[in-house]
């Protein structure tokens, strides 16, 4: 079986990357696609505890993870192409039409 | 079996480096399309983890809604916003430097806070079955089962009412 501390410091190392891409990418696509890699540093982590305990929660909650992340690409990109269309950019930082 | 072992281990860290380099080129290309297709590189190698962590049911699901649906998606909304990459406002990204200080950092310290722990080892867990994952979304967690389902609604609604807002 693979060592469950070898699959921890993968999902830290996927989660950092996550955190590295919400900090410098300005698209908000790319924002969408650091958040994804976060949500898979978590399922991953949920998934291995799961295999470590034999525990089914573990898996259930993983599942649960990758429906809300659908959910949420599904909103996110849709707000984005509406974006594209009311305002004509899709930059994160240029989008201040509620800004007092 | 350590011959099994050892062909789990030699996955494990092909599926790892696949994740690794993956998920670098995600954050770093500048050209979104690729950062897209890399992501789908880092969600099959996770799917390839799930499968070797005896979670079929969940590398299947990985692979179905992950890589074939919101992947196509994320690519539509790429190419639907084309021409809008480029546009002239400065640089695509900002702060790389003290972002990869934060994000190295955050990693140096969540790998020194997990890595000296000892799990205590749990007496030779069986692999989760698919119908026990099933048991269990019925009974104990039909309540965040059916949450979902409620939010799946309501994303469905809101995507909807987004994208033809405001034609008559």
């Amino acid at each position: 079986m693979i060592p469950l501390r070898y699959v921890l410091l993968l999902s830290e190392a996927l989660f950092c990357a996550g955190v590295y891409g919400m900090l410098t990418r300005r698209n908000a696509i790319g924002l969408l696609l650091a958040i994804e890699l976060m949500l898979n540093a978590a399922a991953l982590n949920f998934v291995v505890f799961s295999r470590a305990y034999g525990h089914v929660q573990g898996q259930a909650f993983a599942l649960f993870i990758i429906a809300l992340a659908a959910c949420e690409a599904v909103v996110g990109l849709a707000i984005i192409l509406r974006l594209s269309r009311t305002a004509n950019t899709i930059n994160a930082d240029s989008v201040n039409l509620l800004k007092g | 079996m350590p011959h099994a072992d050892v062909i789990a281990f030699i996955a494990f860290l092909l599926a790892s480096a696949a994740v690794v380099a993956g998920a670098v080129w995600v954050v770093t290309l500048t050209n979104l399309f690729r950062a897209a297709l890399s992501l789908g590189l880092v969600l099959l190698g996770v799917a390839m983890l799930f499968l070797l962590l005896k979670a079929e049911f969940l590398a299947l699901v990985q692979v179905l809604i992950y890589v074939g649906a919101i992947l196509t998606l994320v690519v539509f909304a790429i190419m639907l916003t084309a021409k809008l990459h480029d546009g002239p406002t400065g640089p695509r990204s900002r702060a790389r430097v003290p972002a990869a200080i934060v994000s190295v950092g955050l990693f140096g310290l969540l790998a020194a806070v997990t890595a000296p722990l000892r799990w205590p080892e749990a007496p030779a867990a069986e692999a989760v079955t698919i119908a026990g994952l099933g048991q269990q979304l019925v009974t104990t967690l039909v309540l965040p089962f059916e949450v979902v389902s409620l939010v799946f609604v309501a994303a469905l609604v809101g995507a909807v009412a987004l994208a033809t807002a405001g034609k008559k």
